[in-house]
């Protein structure tokens, strides 16, 4: 797709310069280079993710305990919204590759129009991954943390979770947060949950129905509840502090580094996304002020344009292995 | 080469597009099929499904293979790869493959070894 490449004058002197070996550009060549060594990146984050849920294969989180929110509707519906978001990517990798194609016809509105679709795209993208971020850090349900760092979920007798503040009964406390300017300056700490853990504990004693759900995987792929008996000797014997949503040292949904593998490669991609939404901008402006209908060429539509196919890639991926598997 | 130059056949030459513009639409409606495929065994997971097949379950060995099928259909349709030199492609393609297939390789088995000694030797996580 070299046709509106401007040609030297050295065309058919091979070592003279201007040609393109294996009829590429250098720009696109490097580009594809570029691809390969970010793929191996995004290969190595995703390496590292496999690497740890093979290793905690039985206490690993189920994705559709975590991800369940869909902006404006109450209720559980795992898969909804990040269908959505691939949706979106995939659709804005579509109009990104009918500008390349408008390009190579040279039609000028036609490319304005469909780099700013694309760009449309990337923010909606990106908006919904900020929602999705700010759902995972506030959590939902609370939980209860173990002295070994599991988590233990309090389910109703009907297999649905149910949040702490629904059941624990507040006792008043007297212990504050402790900040550096009120005390030892060399020591700090995070937000106090809203409830302590013998609050909670009394709560689910006066709750006859309430029972537990493990960290663990079972036999069905399911989490494992345990009887009421067993839940209470798991809550007295075991617990230990009172979770609320997640951060890079604790997560209501399970695994601390769940979160952290959460924050790093969707963080990593999304970083990824505002660059290449930053570059749509540039390429959309230059569009418009008619740099490229000058220059004779449209190609640089297209080397950014895979850099935006690359990112929609990377999220196919994403989307797999921290949602579906 | 041409800008109509393009390579109009998906699937082998079963699905022949008139165009580029309507190859484009074609594989978005194929790439959106495999996704709401995709998300409708993630939501049901049927239970059939779940039985063992080389270490993993068949569920997520569909899943993997999709995605990779997804993948093949961006690179070489939406990143014009099919339009590429066979030799420039291998350069690209295979490098990637390669690593990655390594490095998958090596990782994932000294994760499953790790995971088994905390499931059959002495190390107590719950307490």
């Amino acid at each position: 797709m070299d046709t509106t490449v401007v040609k030297t004058s050295a065309e058919n002197k091979r070592w003279g310069g201007g040609t393109e070996p294996l009829k590429t550009s250098y720009g696109k060549m490097m580009m594809w280079f570029f691809i390969t060594s970010d793929a191996l990146t995004f290969a190595g984050f995703l390496a590292a993710y496999g690497f740890s849920r093979f290793k905690f294969a039985d206490s690993w989180p189920i994705a559709d305990n975590v991800f369940t929110h869909v902006p404006f509707i109450h209720g559980n519906y795992p898969m909804i919204f990040v269908a959505f978001m691939t949706f979106i990517l995939i659709m804005s990798s579509v109009t990104m590759v009918l500008a390349v194609d408008a390009g190579h016809h040279m039609k000028k509105a036609k490319v304005t129009i469909y780099m700013f679709l694309t760009i449309i795209g990337g923010l909606v993208f990106l908006s919904s991954q900020a929602y999705e971020w700010s759902t995972f850090i506030k959590g939902t349900y609370g939980a209860v943390a173990t002295e070994g760092g599991n988590i233990l979920h309090i389910m109703d007798a009907d297999g649905n979770q149910v949040a702490l503040k629904d059941f624990a009964i507040a006792q008043g406390s007297d212990r504050e947060r402790h900040e550096s300017r009120t005390g030892l300056w060399f020591t700090s700490e995070s937000t106090l949950p809203s409830y302590t853990f013998e609050e909670v504990l009394d709560g689910f004693k006066a709750n006859p129905n309430l029972v537990v759900r493990t960290t663990y995987t079972g036999e069905d792929g399911h989490k494992t509840t345990l009887s009421r008996s067993e839940s209470l000797r798991e809550l007295e014997t075991k617990g230990k502090n009172v979770v609320e949503g997640a951060n890079l040292r604790q997560n209501e949904y399970g695994a601390p580094l769940f979160a952290n593998y959460f924050f790093f490669i969707t963080g990593f991609h999304g970083f990824h996304v505002s660059i290449g939404i930053m570059l749509n901008i540039i390429i959309f402006f230059n569009v418009l002020i008619g740099t490229y209908e000058r220059r004779g060429s449209y190609e640089m539509v297209e080397k950014v344009g895979l850099y935006w196919h690359f990112v929609d890639l990377v999220w196919v991926f994403v989307f797999t292995f921290f949602y579906l598997v | 080469m041409a800008a109509d130059a393009h390579k109009l056949e998906i699937f082998r030459g079963l699905v022949k597009f008139k165009s580029n513009t309507q190859k484009i639409w074609g594989v978005l409606i194929f790439l959106s099929l495999v996704t709401a495929i995709e998300v409708v065994l993630g939501i049901f997971k049927p239970e059939i499904l779940n039985v063992q097949v080389l270490g993993m379950k068949a569920l997520n060995w569909i899943f993997i293979i999709l995605t990779i099928v997804k993948a093949y259909y961006i690179t070489w349709d939406f990143m014009h790869m099919r339009d590429e030199l066979a030799s420039f492609r291998r350069m690209v393609v295979w490098t990637g493959v390669f690593l990655i297939s390594y490095l998958i390789f090596i990782i994932l088995q000294e994760g499953g070894y790790i995971e088994s000694v905390f499931a059959n030797g002495f190390v107590k996580t719950d307490f």
